[in-house]
């Protein structure tokens, strides 16, 4: 930052731009890796943005120079937080990433559950499966087979 | 009186090191989190006594008076909101206890569940507690970081696939909030809430709309209001139960705080009112209308999490004392109610081994306890009277009447037809799961469940009849403080004794 004036330079605003719109941009990739640098890109965005909030100018502590021509250390006191704080999360985020690769061979974060259902029977041009709760004779416990429950038995219970 | 302030952050968190270190001695290590829980609970209920009865208390940390330095307030709402999340915060925790090895048995390092889950707690403390904006944003950090861990413990496929959504989500939400506490400073040149009070006013409206839309933005993604709420059903139901019933009943809850904090102190003028009506009665039918849809208990609940969520914001949106009373009500009821269903549903689990309805049946003959358990939560998340359920949306829809306007009364018609839902989908999970013919095999010997998870669950349903039973003198707590945070200047002034400078 340049100890000229009060006014955030160009340059700097130019840069938080960039790098939020980069971020976004990436965000919207199915990759973890992807995500993961629009993350980075996005928090960088961000700090610099905190940054640009305050005054700039010289050091600011007392006795070195003028009040009035004092940087603020307030923002910079806050971005140092933001910074550690993004760093931890993006590090959570790497290793999600890594243990989805090495879980399933890639790093793409696949469909819910319940949408792929659904996806899958809109191919087939299906209604909806039966009321489960309805009547009728569908759902008559008389006349359907119950499906037997899984059942888990816990150690160290009387089962 | 406000040396207490800094406990329920700090306690918390030097118990998660102490049991960090106690790893290698469960018993200890449990003792330790019970032990610091409680003493949070405790403490948090001499806060809202002395909240109450004298205002707001207020401690400027290492002693720098306020605006320099960092506050912690506990006015009426925070200390209101501090008690409920202590005492849910100890009950999920004995239930855990009771689980003894989490869900998954052998795969989950449970060496980490309490430490990760102390910091959770102090997480939402300190978001409670914190009197700037910035310490609110730490506040959230701790909380989601640790909540980042427990969504994703053992690391499963099907935990890593949601727990990745989840984690990406809130980080982007987090960004957003940063962004906004970078802007509100830049505009305003404090971040101290009592003092942003004051000089968010002389901002030109244009400015201070969108900075207040910005924030709006960040805590609806955390509150899981209507458009930004697909995360949530995703996200939630893979955890293992005392998990997601702590994140249903809280997480969401301190985006609900943020929202009414900025929409009263910060931003009072009402100018995004009408925008908060039409996503609130968005969130209340849309959320309501997956949880018919669904065919599972846990993904049932969590759509009618999103979908209670609207009522609250519906109480803010009105910008009325009665409509902020009712909403404060409503954020307790529902902290309670919707923690202990997910603890139920745990308990069917752990039973039948399957929250699956297609698959459960006749637990109400199996399990006649777990039954009770069940249907007297359900029923008050139904608003069936006289439980507190009934008596929040009652509540709610007496000051959307009140307010008048076409607006507030399309709400107060969709809240009903919300309440009315949400007795169709409680039924249905009671007429399948627990009300027809056995489906899970009889035969087999019943397996015991552990009294501790019981207990606890116990425990929270009595604590849920309780807000019925002390419905008169809660209603005039959150009405004292609905009043407070409209005028504005208890709060200031608690902060700010001299006036702001």
């Amino acid at each position: 930052m340049t100890a000229s004036g009060a006014e955030p330079v160009l340059v700097l605003v130019l840069a938080v731009g960039v790098l939020v719109g980069c971020g976004v941009i990436l965000l919207l990739e199915r990759s973890l890796t992807r995500i993961l640098l629009g993350v980075i890109l996005i928090g960088n965005g961000v700090n610099l943005l905190i940054l640009l909030g305050g005054r700039s100018g010289g050091a600011p502590v007392v006795g070195t120079g003028p009040v009035d021509r004092m940087s603020d250390p307030l923002p910079q006191a806050m971005v140092l937080t933001a910074i550690v704080i993004t760093f931890g999360l993006t590090a959570f985020l790497l290793a999600v990433a890594y243990r989805s690769w090495y879980l399933t061979g890639d790093d793409e974060v696949p469909d819910d559950l319940e949408d792929r259902q659904i996806i899958r029977r809109a191919e087939r041009d299906e209604v909806g499966t039966a009321d489960i709760g309805g009547e009728g004779p569908d759902d008559d416990p008389e006349q359907v087979d119950p499906e037997p429950a899984r059942r888990r038995l816990r150690r160290g219970d009387e089962a | 009186m406000s040396r207490l302030l800094p406990l329920p952050v700090v306690v918390p968190l030097l118990g998660a090191a102490l049991t960090l270190l106690l790893a290698a001695r469960p018993r200890i290590q449990r003792l330790v989190s019970v032990l610091c829980l409680g003493g949070t609970l405790t403490v948090a209920l001499l806060l809202l006594v002395q909240a109450y009865r004298h205002g707001p208390v207020v401690l400027a940390v290492g002693g720098w008076p306020a605006p320099v330095g960092i506050v912690l307030v506990a006015d009426q709402l925070a200390a209101l909101m501090l008690v409920v999340s202590s005492a849910v915060t100890l009950c999920v925790l004995l239930y855990s206890i009771g689980q003894g090895r989490s869900e998954t048995g052998e795969t989950t390092p449970v060496v980490i569940f309490h430490p990760t889950y102390l910091v959770l707690s102090a997480g939402v403390s300190n978001a409670f507690l914190a009197g700037d904006l910035f310490n609110l944003f730490v506040g959230f950090e701790i909380l989601l970081a640790a909540s980042f861990v427990l969504i994703t413990l053992g690391g499963t496929e099907t935990r890593i696939r949601t727990g990745s959504t989840y984690v990406v989500v809130s980080i982007l939400s987090s960004m957003l909030f940063l962004a906004g506490v970078g802007l509100v400073y830049a505009a305003t040149g404090t971040l101290n809430l009592a003092q942003l009070a004051q000089r968010l006013d002389d901002l030109p409206g244009g400015v201070r709309l969108t900075l207040e839309l910005m924030l709006l933005l960040a805590f609806a993604i955390k509150a899981a209001v209507f458009p930004l709420s697909a995360w949530l059903p995703d996200s939630y139901p893979t955890a293992p139960a005392p998990v997601t019933a702590v994140f249903a009943g809280l997480l969401t809850k301190v985006g609900v705080y943020a929202i009414i904090r900025t929409e009263t102190l910060l931003f009072p003028g009402g100018q995004a009112d009408a925008l908060l009506m039409v996503v609130a009665g968005l969130t209340m039918v849309v959320g309501i209308l997956g949880a018919v849809a669904q065919s599972d208990m846990k993904r049932l609940f969590s759509f009618t999490l999103v979908s209670h969520i609207g009522y609250m914001i519906f109480g803010v949106a009105l910008s009325t004392v009665a409509g902020l009373s009712g909403a404060i009500f409503y954020v307790v009821h529902h902290i309670t109610i919707q923690t202990t269903l997910f603890l139920v549903a745990g308990l069917v689990e752990e039973r039948a081994g399957s929250t699956d309805l297609r698959r459960l049946g006749g637990l109400a003959r199996v399990a006649p306890l777990l039954g009770v358990l069940f249907f007297v939560p359900a029923m008050n998340l139904a608003g069936v009277p006289p439980f507190s359920g009934f008596l929040g949306k009652l509540g709610l829809l007496q000051a959307g009447v009140e307010a008048g306007g076409p607006l507030p009364w399309v709400l107060v018609g969709a809240g009903t037809l919300t309440s009315l839902l949400t007795l169709y989908v409680a039924s249905r999970v009671w007429n399948i799961a627990f009300w027809r013919s056995p489906r899970l095999a009889t035969a087999e010997p019943a397996v015991r469940l552990p009294s501790l998870m019981v207990g606890a669950t116990m425990g929270l349903v009595a604590f849920g009849l309780a807000l019925t039973v002390l419905a008169g003198p809660l209603f005039d707590v959150t009405a004292d403080a609905a009043a407070d945070l409209r005028s504005r200047t208890p709060y200031v002034r608690a902060v700010l004794p001299g006036g702001a400078p």
